[in-house]
């Protein structure tokens, strides 16, 4: 194995070009688990941590850039009043050591189903910014999560930051987990309601071969919501949206919960967001 | 590979590092410092918690080569055998060791809580080190710990 390190973004690109095999590695919350277990043996690793403006964020029109070093802890930090709903995803990352290191690229780069912040990023509807020696390209999130594991990044392509527009309206996340720390989701769910368009976006996580959007919820939702009069949402409503929700999942058996207890949760979470956004918005009169 | 990291202060190098390697096993293995725990080599348990550049990580995540020029803390820079740190010595006191294994980390996770919070709430306590795992206490005595080393250290 050989370990390559990256002293600028542009420097980055150029080994990534060169080695389209070798591993990038940032907080290393994932792939230095893979390595200690011996799961995997890249032919090299590239460390991005020295790329300084890997680790910055900058407001562009509507829109937050995330460089895909911010670790979960300054997305809590620094962009709690921004983004609340991507901080409440990435307080339920790991520990405090653990959110310390990982970072939302790696978090994308992993794109493991079950990564925490992928259902706000489907629900607020971010964008990828992906580069490599050929250029840069934008990837919808809708267009990003290919496969267990498998994104939509070129070999050659490294994330170089992630667009996510703020102000867009109430967003919520939540999880199911054994416990509240250090899990890794049994399920997860998030919803964004964009309020000018009268729009309902949703994200979830851990209940399909890839993080997944849950439309015929969204569409439902976005017709039936009160948005003009702010009325309460109904359990009639909130109880179709989860069925819708749950319906959209595709979930298997496995040690951390069975697919029919991930469907239930699925709705439960639905519904409960839901219900947390809707009533933010009705606050905001 | 060589790498160079500055450990509890002093600059060190060290030579024929595998570059899978964490820095968990440079610090056991290459330096000597045996304080940092191997558990679970996958950041679940928190027994190789460190400080890297202040902020404190598991050091079975760190890649060797990500600390070069960096700077580590482990357990062994807290305090001496003859002047322990008001953490170490508080959970000597308050019975928060028994096996000992999961201590390192704890104290270096209640270290870096105290320094940002000198008055955490018992909830404030939990949540800082909730990824440090101790199969033998049941946490109570460590969180009186906490707060033992806590007020300690605020008196005057």
């Amino acid at each position: 194995m050989e370990f390559l390190r990256a002293t600028s973004w542009s420097d980055a690109v150029s080994i990534k070009a060169e080695r389209p095999a070798a591993l990038p590695i940032a907080g290393g919350t994932d792939v230095m688990v893979e390595i200690n277990f011996d799961r995997r043996r890249p032919e090299a690793m590239l460390d991005l941590n020295p790329v300084a403006d890997l680790r910055e964020w900058d407001r562009d029109d509507g829109r937050v850039v995330i460089g895909a070093g911010v670790p979960y802890t300054r997305l809590i930090d620094e962009l709690g009043a921004d983004l609340p709903g991507l901080a409440m995803a990435s307080r339920t990352v790991g520990s405090p050591q653990i959110r310390n290191r990982g970072t939302l690229g790696g978090n994308l780069g992993s794109a493991s189903p079950a990564g925490d912040t992928h259902p706000v990023l489907l629900a607020l509807d971010a964008t990828v910014e992906a580069s490599s020696v050929r250029g840069s390209r934008s990837i919808a999130i809708d267009d990003f999560y290919l496969g267990v594991k498998k994104s939509a990044l070129a070999p050659d392509e490294l994330i170089r930051s992630v667009r996510v527009p703020v102000g867009t309206g109430p967003c919520h996340f939540a999880k199911i987990g054994t416990r509240n720390a250090m899990v890794i989701a049994v399920c997860s769910f998030a919803v964004a309601l964009q309020v000018s368009g009268r729009g309902v976006r949703t994200g979830i996580g851990s209940a399909a071969p890839t993080p997944r959007r849950a439309p015929e919820a969204e569409t439902f939702a976005a017709s039936e919501l009160d948005w003009s009069g702010r009325g309460p949402l109904t359990d009639a409503v909130a109880r179709r949206f989860g069925d819708l929700a749950a319906a959209a999942a595709v979930p298997i058996n496995d040690v951390r919960g069975t697919a029919a207890y991930r469907r239930h949760a699925v709705a439960v979470l639905a519904r409960r967001t839901l219900a947390w956004a809707w009533e933010e918005y009705r606050a905001c009169a | 590979m060589r790498v160079n990291v500055t450990v509890n202060g002093e600059k060190r190098q060290v030579d024929d590092v595998w570059e899978g390697e964490s820095l968990l096993y440079v610090l056991r293995e290459r330096m000597g410092l045996p304080g940092s725990k191997n558990a679970c080599e996958q950041g679940e348990c928190g027994s190789c918690t460190v400080y890297l550049d202040g902020e404190t990580v598991c050091a079975c995540l760190v890649a060797a080569g990500q600390a070069e020029g960096r700077e580590v803390v482990t357990v062994e820079g807290l305090g001496t055998p003859e002047e322990l740190d008001p953490v170490q010595q508080a959970f000597l006191d308050a019975g928060a060791v028994q096996c000992g294994f999961c201590t390192p980390g704890l104290i270096v996770a209640t270290h870096e809580l105290l320094a940002r919070d000198p008055h955490p709430s018992t909830v404030d306590v939990r949540e800082a080190l909730a990824g440090n795992l101790c199969r033998c206490t049941g946490y109570e005595a460590i969180i009186d710990a906490v707060h033992l080393a806590a007020g300690r250290m605020a008196a005057p």
